[in-house]
């Protein structure tokens, strides 16, 4: 399965094809990317890393935009609260 | 708009112009405020937003106490945007040396009435694990607060304006004094009494009055709730801030109520043109990582630069002008016009009406300066 | 130590490409910045496992042969001092030196705040079809296409070829201004071509002129849209909603160097010229043209730099019939004034930091509504909020400062070589 990446989105573990964004593995996951100020879910809306509502914890680093950044094997996704 | 004739016309309206406005009109008076631009854009957007004790010198403890307890008071009707947040300051001691001012600033403050607490080196990095190892300790003085200056701004505007003033926004003022204050579209506003609260800009208006723009740069972050709890100051910053012939970077980092943190600061005198300078901007982030590594790591989202008003002895100017009858002035408040705003609205008027002030006024007349000036 | 080039582009999409390869072929030490993880921009943008179709394969090809540096999954964000510009790429910090710069920084959808358009899966149309070239499997989802634009079409056809189902497109333009732009096609051989390929790949697909989103319904995410379609509201079931309003130029960085800026555009000269000796501009930031005009501008603006002006010059005529279908766009898709009313009050118009329409009106300025509201003043810089209060309280903008992108403080602080003087200073802020 080398067409395959693992990693975990808010500690479940996913797997999706190599070269897919976090967004993605996000989305699959079935996961906001990140609570907004006032509490709503939000995930991506421009797509192309200019709005910033896609942004995720990656590997500990907060506000990683997920639409910009490529998933990498063993990587840990959470949401932002 | 018509010409039209007032009890007072405050010109500017930044903070101070904001508290002048509600103190002046909740007597009754009828009042207008006349900005350029918007409510809250000059100083009191750009800067920081600290509610602090200081202690410079006697003059300057005693307003900034007297205006934090005015804070105090009206803190549970602020309005939520506010964002009012009784944080606390920790002055960082890097060495044994800045640990001897923490023991003075100690004494200063218990002697007058303000609980602070020391912290030695394991106390400090409990408070603020963000810290680097190896400080020293530190002073927290746990009444200090933080706020989010134009809402407080706006939030004392409306509140004159609850009170009858009128605000006028968008117009710049030519000339002010003989009662007078001329906007550039023609207008005209009488009045008896004419307050000059245009912070950096005062002296343009009233030429004579020993106030000079002091520039300064800030960058802020994006959100990272729990990251920092208090507001940290370098004990350097005393020594660098003192120093009016050079410029200056301190440590001075401070979390707004969103999570995001500002990080400062810088003093230049002479640089008028608004652009961030980028010498500066090093210098003063390369600092801040000294003592805080990690927040290299953080994301900025933007920087900006704004201009204090200083005076000579960095006190305020509050009182009446010796140039000119109508003409009264609040204002020379450097860094600390969030803190001083409703204690210089209250002086003022309390100038004004005859009505005898909560502490001595004398340090801060613009009289004292003129004197000053006459033996440079 | 900066890296230095004759001959710098900002942006790889079709302009940037052009530009690059124009500038290249005459020797200049050329180099092309891109913020993506690959080039060919948004309308270039490639899923894994697509291979590149015409005409974006042959440009491509052409820079292969070129010695083009690229530079991509790298942001610019300041400009300290004229001729270097700094950039963040991963965890470095990157300073590019020009000697001539050519900004092809393209175009954002523009995106309307209509009650529930804030929930997950309510995506800009670009945004969606982006996001399934990245990996995101739509085989049998609902979408709904909605807002304005030839966009819509595009990504239509795209998303239904990867399985999708299209409930319905809805254009707020009205028939008769799609009709008039649809004659306007048939002049151009290229276009009808377009345009036919369009119609087949849409066979069967409801589109509705007149017609624009009123609310999106859903807790954790959009399950119908609620549209307005020739006077009268209808509930449509749905997976996602792709919706963008036309396009809005990336002029940020072009305002931050001190080029002129008309009307929302940059302002350039017949060569692509900006206001700023040196500093170039093509494509979308000049004016929303397309594909075509972005090519040819790419072109002229990668000659001219090489001082290869007589060549530029030749193209300079095909530009202009081009430029004349950008008006034409630009008068197609003009936005309808019923828009301004699709807010309601507790609509939230500023996504970064929640700030309704009613906390909004309030304010008579943009200034004002920053200040006092922190609106435009999160992670995107108002990039998305900016032109939506733009067309909603017609607010213009405010100046653009560094840094024109977040960045790490500790790229702020990085110490620069070269660290320019004081009176260099003073001309980099004048």
């Amino acid at each position: 399965m080398s067409d395959q990446v693992s990693l975990t989105v808010n500690g479940a573990s996913i797997s999706v094809p190599s070269g897919a964004t976090v967004a993605v593995a996000v989305a699959l996951a079935g996961q906001p990317c990140r609570t907004s100020v006032t509490g709503e879910p939000r995930g991506p809306l421009c797509g192309m890393g200019i709005c910033f509502e896609c942004r995720v914890t990656i590997n500990g680093i907060p506000h990683r935009r997920s639409c910009q950044s490529p998933c990498e094997q063993g990587m840990e996704v959470t949401s932002e609260t | 708009m018509a010409n039209a004739t007032y009890d007072v016309v405050i010109v500017g309206a930044g903070i101070v112009g904001a508290a002048c406005a509600n103190e002046f009109a909740r007597r009754d008076m009828r009042v207008a405020v006349v900005d350029r631009e918007v409510v809250g854009s000059g100083a009191t957007g750009a800067g920081m937003g600290h509610i602090v004790v200081m202690d410079d010198s006697e003059a300057q403890f005693a307003l900034t106490r007297y205006s934090q307890k005015l804070w105090q008071v009206l803190r549970n009707e602020l309005s939520a945007d506010v964002e009012y947040d009784q944080c606390g300051t920790i002055w960082v001691a890097a060495d044994e040396e800045e640990m001897g001012e923490v023991t003075r600033k100690h004494d200063f403050y218990g002697d007058r009435g303000v609980a602070t607490e020391i912290l030695d080196a394991k106390r400090l990095k409990q408070s603020e694990p963000n810290l680097r190892d190896g400080l020293q300790g530190g002073l927290f003085v746990p009444e200090d607060a933080v706020l989010y200056p134009p809402c407080a701004a706006r939030f004392l505007m409306h509140r004159a304006e609850q009170h009858g003033a009128k605000v006028i926004l968008g117009a710049s003022v030519s000339t002010l004094g003989q009662r007078r204050v001329l906007l550039s579209d023609g207008l005209q506003l009488t009045a008896d009494i004419i307050v000059n609260a245009a912070g950096a800009w005062s002296a343009e208006l009233t030429p004579g009055i020993d106030v000079k723009k002091r520039k300064g740069h800030l960058v802020i972050t994006d959100r990272y709730p729990g990251f920092l709890r208090h507001q940290l100051v370098e004990l350097g910053y005393l020594k660098s801030a003192h120093s009016v012939a050079t410029d200056s970077v301190a440590f001075n980092v401070q979390p707004r109520r969103t999570g995001q943190i500002l990080i400062g600061s810088s003093r230049q005198f002479g640089a008028e043109h608004k652009e961030a300078d980028q010498a500066m901007i090093v210098r003063m982030l390369q600092r801040a990582q000294e003592y805080m590594p990690c927040v290299g790591q953080l994301s900025a989202i933007r920087m900006w630069t704004g201009f204090r008003a200083a005076t000579p002895d960095k006190l305020p100017l509050i009182g009446p002008w010796p140039g000119d009858k109508s003409v009264f002035l609040a204002t020379g408040h450097e860094g600390l016009g969030i803190t001083t705003s409703l204690a210089t609205a209250r002086i003022l008027v309390d100038q004004i009406t005859g009505t005898k002030p909560e502490i001595p006024i004398e340090p801060y007349l613009p009289s004292r300066a003129s004197k000053e000036h006459a033996h440079v | 130590m900066p890296q230095s080039f004759d001959i710098l582009v900002i942006g790889g999409g079709p302009a940037g490409i052009a530009a690059a390869i124009r500038a290249a072929e005459s020797g200049a030490n050329t180099g092309i910045v891109d913020d993506n993880a690959a080039l060919g921009g948004q309308i270039w943008r490639r899923a894994r496992t697509e291979s590149v179709a015409e005409p974006a394969a042959e440009w491509h090809q052409r820079l292969q042969t070129t010695n083009v540096s690229v530079l991509c999954g790298t942001r610019v964000f300041d400009q300290p001092e004229p001729g270097l510009l700094l950039a963040e790429r991963h965890n470095d910090i990157l300073q590019l030196a020009y000697q001539k710069l050519v900004l092809a920084t393209g175009a954002r959808e523009r995106f309307l705040p209509f009650p529930g358009w804030t929930l997950p899966n309510v995506m800009g149309a670009g945004g969606l079809q982006a996001m399934v070239k990245a990996g995101l499997p739509i085989r049998d989802k609902r979408v709904i296409v909605a807002g304005t634009g030839p966009l819509l079409l595009a990504v239509a056809a795209y998303l239904r070829s990867h399985g999708a189902e299209i409930p319905i497109i809805c254009e707020q333009a009205s028939w008769g201004k799609l009709a008039r732009f649809g004659l306007t096609l048939l002049a151009d051989r290229q276009k009808t071509t377009q345009a036919r390929q369009l119609k087949r790949d849409l066979a069967g697909v409801p589109f509705a002129a007149n017609a624009w989103p009123v609310a999106a319904h859903g807790h954790t995410a959009v399950q119908s849209l609620t549209i307005m379609r020739n006077g009268r509201s209808e509930e449509i079931a749905c997976d996602y909603v792709a919706s963008g309003f036309h396009l809005v130029p990336n002029t940020e960085l072009a305002a931050l160097l001190g080029c002129q800026i008309r009307g929302g555009f940059v302002h350039v000269d017949h060569l692509q010229r900006t206001s700023l000796p040196n500093v170039f501009c093509a494509g979308e930031p000049t004016s929303i043209g397309g594909l075509e005009l972005s090519l040819i501008e790419g072109e002229i603006a990668g000659l001219a730099a090489s001082d290869r002006v007589p060549e530029a010059q030749r193209l300079v005529a095909d530009r202009k019939k081009w430029a004349r279908f950008a008006r034409r766009l630009d008068r197609t898709f003009s936005l309808r004034n019923e828009l301004r009313g699709l807010a309601s009050p507790d609509t939230i118009v500023c996504r970064c930091e929640d700030v309704p329409h009613s906390r909004l009106r309030e304010h008579g300025s943009w200034r004002a509504a920053k200040l006092h509201t922190r609106c435009g003043m999160g992670p995107c810089q108002g990039r998305i909020c900016g032109p939506a209060t733009e067309f909603l309280f017609r607010w213009s903008p405010d100046s653009v400062r560094p840094p024109v992108f977040p960045v790490r403080v500790s790229s702020l602080s990085a110490e620069r070589t070269g660290q320019p003087e004081h009176t260099k200073h003073e001309e980099a802020n004048r």
